[in-house]
């Protein structure tokens, strides 16, 4: 009997052992190598509209208590994120070699946007949005990387993630990443228009706004069925609303409905078809979207009004 | 007749500050809902759904700096839940900047409206106070509900 029981205690410790090895090997953080990328001329001109769709100023400048006074070139991070599972600090992703990123190789920097994981081979937490930007072309993250360069370096290291216990466990981000990371760079539609295309991409790569106008399930991962759909801001104070076509709908209660020039003009100016200005992170979105050319925000309205018509959580009633 | 009109506004003017006193979150609301009545009117200008018309413009920068100029005395200690508002708590945590943020909205719409004189300077004077003006302080004091 005794020895059932040791036979057993072995079975399960090889079982546990051959199981932490099997989460360890399909953890292991991905990286894309130097031999990786075929020789490419940087288009500052791309990079930087890649920079305002992206949205990297919003979350990587050194903030200011005036959102309005932030200088989006200067990107020493610093900025809190509160969320679920703690408050993460964005880091300093200026040209500065000692703090910042101007000693990465492209390389790194592509392996950071399509893989999520650093440098030292550690993988990022998924506040910084690499399901989204992991569909950008090769070409445009690149062009990215040469632009982020050109911005002035900015001194001082960004203090630590404040995390809860296990999220703060930087391998369990492997797990997270095989559960919720699909997909590589955006592929055409042949059956749409080039528009539609152009739009698809900017909303779903470099845009990221399913990040924010999705709900989310316990894990922090994305519910698919109801992406764009809304649900509560991550700081738990807001609600991000629906974008599909069943949430602006709504609006046609209060004979307001939003065309697909309604979007666009949004995107620009911040005013909405009732005449209200953005609210919330949504008008740090407006600094970037109008910045884009006329084109692009054109594209990513015919993209959002072609949304399915999906309904999503219910928001909290009004008090 | 002079004198009914006075006597009427002064009883307006009276019932708008009772308003105010009773219930400052229905007064600025209605402020708010002012503006952005007038600013709908603006956005389908620029957007040439309707014809650009000045004495419309001037109207919608006279709204706004008429509501800058109220809004701040709609704020006491005693109004910061209650009803539909989607006012945050910073705001009574930086009253002085908040406070400044409404001088500065009250003078930008004055000049604005001193300013504009056909479509293309009511897009930029129009495009700058949304962004500078509703958008700062939306974006820092305003919770977003739905």
């Amino acid at each position: 009997m005794k020895n059932r029981l040791s036979q057993v205690a072995v079975v399960a410790a090889a079982v546990a052992i051959a199981g932490l090895a099997g989460f360890w090997f399909v953890t292991l953080p991905a990286i894309v190598t130097v031999s990786a990328l075929p020789p490419h001329t940087a288009n500052l001109a791309n990079g930087q509209t890649m920079f305002d769709i992206g949205g990297c100023a919003s979350c990587h400048a050194t903030p200011n208590k005036d959102p309005d006074k932030i200088d989006r070139t200067r990107l020493g991070g610093g900025l809190a994120l509160p969320s679920p599972f703690g408050t993460f600090y964005v880091p300093n992703i200026s040209s500065d070699p000692k703090d910042g990123i101007g000693k990465w190789s492209e390389a790194n920097f592509v392996t950071a946007l399509w893989k999520g994981t650093s440098p030292r081979g550690n993988h990022l937490f998924p506040a910084f949005p690499y399901s989204s930007y992991r569909h950008m072309q090769l070409d445009d993250v690149r062009d990215l990387f040469a632009y982020i360069e050109t911005l002035p370096p900015v001194q001082g290291r960004v203090r630590r993630h404040d995390l809860s216990f296990p999220f703060n466990v930087r391998r369990l981000v492997g797990g997270w990443k095989l559960l919720f990371l699909r997909g590589g760079p955006f592929v055409d539609d042949p059956s749409k228009s080039e528009q539609w295309n152009r739009g698809a991409y900017l909303v779903n790569g470099p845009g990221h706004c399913a990040e924010c106008h999705s709900p989310r399930n316990f894990l922090g991962g994305i519910i698919e069925a109801k992406r764009f759909t809304g649900g509560p801001t991550p700081d738990g104070e807001g609600w991000v609303p629906n974008i599909t076509p069943a949430g602006l709908q709504r609006w046609s209660k209060e004979d307001i409905a939003w065309s697909e020039k309604d979007i666009a003009s949004f995107l620009d100016d911040g005013f909405n078809p009732a005449g209200d200005f953005a609210g919330g992170a949504m008008v740090e979105v407006i600094r970037n979207t109008a910045l884009l050319s006329t084109a692009d925000r054109a594209a990513i309205a015919a993209y959002i009004a072609s949304l399915p018509p999906r309904e999503g959580p219910k928001p909290p009633p009004k008090k | 007749m002079i004198r009914i009109v006075f006597a009427v506004a002064a009883i307006a003017l009276a019932a708008s500050i009772a308003v105010a006193d009773q219930d400052p979150i229905a007064a600025r609301r209605a402020l708010m809902k002012a503006n952005g009545d007038e600013a709908k009117a603006g956005v389908a200008m620029i957007k040439g759904e309707a014809p650009f018309d000045l004495a419309k413009a001037h109207k919608m920068f006279e709204t706004f700096e008429d509501a800058a100029q109220k809004m701040p005395a709609l704020f006491p200690e005693t109004s910061k839940t209650g009803g539909e508002t989607a006012a945050r708590p910073e705001i009574w945590q930086n009253m002085d900047d908040f406070k400044a943020r409404f001088d500065k909205f009250a003078a930008d719409a004055k000049a604005a409206n001193a300013e504009v004189k056909d479509l293309d300077s009511f897009k930029a004077a129009f495009g700058a106070i949304g962004k500078n003006d509703c958008g700062g302080c939306h974006e820092k004091y305003r919770v977003k509900k739905s």
